[in-house]
């Protein structure tokens, strides 16, 4: 048992403390009443992953993390609760009889049958790793190796910002 | 079982990413908004980039890749997200509502 006033054991709460916030993020997330909660805790949500890619050795990974998601994302998210939500408690309690038991059903059979099989398999550590996995590597091999995946992403941005202008700008007369 | 060296072991993040998934295809199920479904949406695909992160970490013999694909999976959800929004806003200027009840007509 590791003890908890060391750093490993402090660690280990920081980690509990960021897997606690990711839970509690998609229960609030799926579960809220009223939308903008539940865009709060889907901002929290991303918050406890950012920490999680902490612990996985990518802070890089953690802040872009926290910018698009937290920040970019859940902002546009919020904008468009705003501009579209005009009844926000109309529907609750409404949903067909059937969907709260069978979408807990589905979703516990997922993660169940997900689990068994994580923990199943004999997972094969590599022997030897070619880098360390620092931003250096990451930049380097995202330009060299990655390239092309580089430039059909931006690709992807691009068309998806006019998509979205073009979409949104229909039927503006109504 | 030691709970405060949890953070070392592989099983971990896998059951976190899969109980991420499970509360997106939870969500999606029974929300009854296209924002609520969008958020849903949002949680699976951070569960899929755990579930890669966690590879990349424990087993890849190169960790670049996992981090690359994290951050293209950041990419396209933007991506996603901008272009399903400006979608619910058309459709809540057509229908004004954004329940998937509502919406139930399709015209050529």
């Amino acid at each position: 048992m590791t003890p908890i006033l060391s750093p490993q054991g402090l660690a280990g709460l920081v980690f509990l403390g960021c897997v606690a916030a990711t839970i509690a993020g998609a229960v609030i997330a799926t579960s809220a009443a009223r939308l903008i909660r539940a865009v709060a805790g889907l901002a929290l949500c991303m918050v406890g992953v950012a920490g999680i890619y902490y612990f996985l050795g990518s802070p890089f990974v953690a802040l872009m993390q926290i910018l698009i998601y937290a920040g970019a994302v859940c902002v546009t998210i919020i904008f468009a609760v705003m501009l579209a939500e005009p009844h926000e408690l109309k529907r609750v309690g409404k949903i067909h009889p059937l969907a709260g038991p069978a979408s807990i059903l589905a979703a516990a059979v997922l993660v169940a049958g997900l689990t068994a099989l994580a923990g199943k398999t004999p997972w094969q550590a590599t022997g030897c790793r070619i880098n360390n996995g620092a931003l250096e590597e990451v930049g380097q091999s995202m330009l060299t190796t990655y390239s092309m995946s580089f430039e059909l992403i931006s690709v992807v941005l691009l068309v998806a910002i006019i998509g979205s202008l073009v979409l949104a700008r229909s039927g503006r007369s109504k | 079982m030691d709970v405060l060296a949890l953070q070392d072991s592989l099983n971990t993040y896998l059951v976190l990413g899969a109980v991420l998934f499970g509360f997106g295809i939870y969500g999606m199920m029974r929300n009854r908004t296209f924002i609520g479904m969008l958020i849903s949406a949002e949680l699976v695909l951070a569960g899929a980039s755990v579930n890669f992160m966690a590879f990349n970490r424990f087993l890849a013999p190169d960790p670049t890749v996992g981090q690359i694909f994290a951050l293209f999976i950041m990419g396209l959800a933007a991506a996603e997200a901008a272009i399903a929004l400006s979608i619910i806003i058309a459709v809540y200027r057509n229908f004004k509502s954004i329940d998937t009840d509502d919406v139930a007509e399709l015209e050529g």
